[in-house]
């Protein structure tokens, strides 16, 4: 297929969408947390219901991927009132048909967050869990069904795609995306177009491009949730890169926990393949590039770059020294790109709308938006995506609908074991790279786990911890030995039997292991113990003085 | 169910997985063929399925054995019919998985790591599965099962129970 025939199939579609015979149309979260909960019986349901009533000349029903407010689901959605409905099931679709489609009187009490706030609102987009998000990486989640390329291709899939291949040069591409001042999502904050220019002047022959799926942070789904809700993102994403650096083979890892991800991603690859989205000559244009899915086998390591390169090779998920970086050398000794799901799915929209757009949302360092998860003792968990430099205090209470049965917040963490927590006193901190970093956490991959004035944080110092040694890939000495004395450590004092050299102990073994270790895995390991010890040092105290 | 071979579309599979990788890289199939491999074998990767493994793709049995033993999705046991695989980390602990652990250990009879007598369940504790927002919660096959309670869980093993009887 050439550019003019994507072209006429997508005035196709879109002409199809705007005569559109459906009054409505019903969406149905089919992400794996609502599916858990019964979404998949509730959209046969609902079908069935609609068929019975003779409606379906009127209603379309749309499976779709993640809407955000995991934890309410199942949910559906009429379009166009945006009328959204939270835990259905298969006994209460008969009257919400009837309600809000035949006597058009939505059921208040079943309305969304109708639990938690005064009055839910008839237009979700009203409520301040929506209202203060801005979606550009997860746009379409949740509108489009993930399954068929040409809903993506009518909400402007490809369009950047094809603009990239027909209009602009990879040095065109690189430009933009460093003027877009985008930085990586898997945790680092590497800047994107740095990284791209970088494997772009390495000469080789073979080029790679690789996504890193295999997310493993405690308190992190945003990437399986895209993944989940919109895979032809992260694709396009991918392909861009790869015409930007000049490579033609493109590999995405993802965690083998994620079978959905992964059934949905490999089906996007089969219809790229049949569209010519993927193979020789692209769109009839001189670039090639094909894609390849890896399924992960249970190594939290294995998300480290170097690691995840060796385990594609093969071999087990060690990370090595760098330099030389992946870029120079990676994939079977050649240069390769890595970047993080959400990393690409944040591609195209820059090419589509430049990255002076771009550039201008967040805060001068921090550009763009960020998806963050919400878990932990919250009452909306779930996905959410706002500018950067919102704050803390916005996400927790405005849309998080604040902490569970209205206990007091304690502290958030964010990055995950390599971060460290935000105490009450600095909610109103604003969330971007370099205010993370100030008060000693990360921004990490995005995962909040948000902790109510209940929890102890000498035991999340040990849980994190315990993760940690888990996880520790065993190379090292460092890691390997140091995680397991720290958390014993911890755990000693955590239980009431620890001691003041303990303690000492403990903060000079996280200095160690911090400086010594190999990867990153290790040098910040030590990362939550010492911000709750920052913040929450009299818990550790008071359970020694207890001893 | 134990060793056996590939059998002809398991192979056709095994060539499509090789293929993949460049010329001289065929270890680098090695994880998704042990996926297969496992798959294929009854759920689990026996010393002979292993050296099987390494003699389709031309390496060492010992390049298998590490690899298979450092991945924790690889079993190297026997594991039952149904494996729970409840996440243990602390988003789903602050939400009380250690209970929801607890009260499977009890039920059952087992500890993680462990199958019951019967061979129809086995407990696996893991790491976080990205499913936090609707935490305690578990993987069964290719399903989560969120927001566990006592009873949900006194359910599914219910469940479990009634369509092994079925299959039977
Ligand atoms: C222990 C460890 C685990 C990591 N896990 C992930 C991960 O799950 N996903 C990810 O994208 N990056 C992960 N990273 C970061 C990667 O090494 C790498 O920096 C990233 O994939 C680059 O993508 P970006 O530039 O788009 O952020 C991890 C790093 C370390 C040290
Ligand atoms: S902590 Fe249990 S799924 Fe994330």
């Amino acid at each position: 297929m050439n550019r003019k025939d994507l072209q006429t199939i997508i005035y196709a579609e879109k002409a199809k969408e705007e005569n559109n015979k459906y009054k409505y149309k019903i969406h149905v979260c089919c992400g794996a947390g609502c599916i858990s909960s019964g979404s998949e019986e509730v959209l046969k349901k609902l079908q069935e219901e609609i068929k019975q009533r003779e409606l379906e000349n009127e209603i379309e029903i749309v499976p779709t991927g993640c809407m955000g407010p995991c934890n309410q689901g199942p949910l559906i959605k009429f379009e166009p009132n945006h009328t959204i409905y939270q835990k259905v099931d298969c006994s209460n679709i008969a009257s919400i048909v009837q309600n809000q489609i035949i006597d058009k009187k939505p059921i208040e009490e079943m309305l969304l967050f109708a639990n938690f706030r005064t009055k839910a609102f008839i237009n979700a987009q009203e409520d301040p869990f929506f209202k203060k998000q801005l979606k550009i990486t997860l746009k379409n989640c949740g509108d489009i069904n993930p399954e068929k390329l040409e809903d993506y291709l009518v909400h402007d899939g490809y369009k950047a795609l094809d603009k990239v291949l027909f209009e602009m040069s990879s040095e065109d591409v690189i430009a933009e995306i460093k003027h877009s001042r985008m930085r990586g999502r898997g945790g680092a904050g590497y800047p994107t177009g740095l990284k791209w220019e970088t494997v772009y002047k390495y000469i080789s022959n073979q080029k790679y491009v690789i996504c890193n799926g295999d997310e493993g942070d405690p308190g992190a789904f945003m990437d399986r949730s895209v993944l989940e809700g919109n895979p032809h993102r992260v694709l396009e994403g991918m392909l861009i890169a790869g015409y930007a650096v000049g490579a033609n083979k493109g590999f995405a890892y993802i965690r083998g926990e994620y079978p959905l991800a992964i059934k949905r991603f490999e089906l996007a690859i089969k219809q790229a393949r049949k569209m010519g989205l993927l193979g020789n000559n692209i769109l009839g244009s001189n670039f090639s590039f094909d894609i390849e899915i890896r399924i992960g086998a249970g190594a939290f390591v294995c998300g480290e770059e170097t690691a995840l390169i060796a385990s594609i090779e093969g071999k087990r998920g060690t990370p090595r020294p760098r330099p030389p970086f992946p870029a120079e050398s990676g994939l079977w000794g050649k240069p390769t790109l890595i970047n993080n799901v959400e990393t690409f799915a944040g591609i195209a929209p820059i090419i589509n709308n430049g990255g002076e757009w771009y550039s201008e949302i967040g805060t001068p360092k921090s550009a763009g938006t960020k998806v963050f998860a919400l878990a932990g003792k919250i009452n909306i968990s779930g996905l959410i995506e706002v500018p950067m430099g919102t704050s803390l205090h916005e996400i927790v209470y405005d849309i998080g609908g604040g902490i569970q049965h209205d206990h007091e917040f304690k502290a958030a963490q964010t990055g995950g074991p390599s971060g460290g927590c935000i105490p009450a006193q600095h909610i109103d901190v604003k969330m971007d790279y370099e205010s993370l970093i100030n008060l000693g956490s990360i921004m990490g991959s995005g995962g909040l786990i948000i902790m109510d004035n209940y929890t102890e944080m000498v035991d999340v110092a040990r849980f994190f911890m315990e993760f940690c040694m888990d996880e520790s890939c065993g190379k090292c000495v460092p890691c390997r030995v140091g995680t397991k004395m720290m958390h014993d450590l911890i755990k000693k004092i955590n239980d009431g039997k620890g001691t003041k050299i303990d303690l000492e102990r403990l903060e000079e073994l996280a200095v160690y292991v911090k400086e010594t270790s190999l990867c990153g895995l290790g040098a910040s390991a030590p990362n939550p113990l010492l911000s709750t010890l920052r913040y929450f040092r009299n818990e550790y105290e008071e359970k020694i003085q207890k001893a | 169910m134990g060793f056996m071979k590939f059998n002809e579309q398991q192979l056709a599979e095994f060539n499509r997985l090789v293929a993949r990788y460049p010329e001289g890289k065929q270890k680098s199939a090695l994880l998704p063929v042990l996926h297969l491999a496992q798959e294929s074998f009854g759920g689990w990767l026996s010393e002979e399925a292993l050296n099987y493994v390494a003699e389709l793709l031309q390496i060492k049995p010992i390049e298998v054995y590490e690899v298979a033993t450092f991945y924790s999705m690889y079993h190297l046991k026997p594991v039952g019919k149904y494996v729970f695989e409840v996440c243990q980390t602390g988003p789903c602990m602050l939400r009380g998985s250690d209970n929801i652990i607890q009260y499977i250990e009890n039920t059952l009879g087992i500890k993680p790591g462990e199958t019951t007598a019967d061979g129809l369940f086995t407990l696996k504790t893991v790491e976080c599965l990205g499913a936090c927002g609707y935490a305690p919660m578990m993987q069964l096959g290719k399903h989560y099962r969120e927001h566990l309670t006592k009873e949900k869980v006194d359910a599914i093993i219910e469940e479990c129970r009634k369509n092994a009887a079925v299959n039977n």
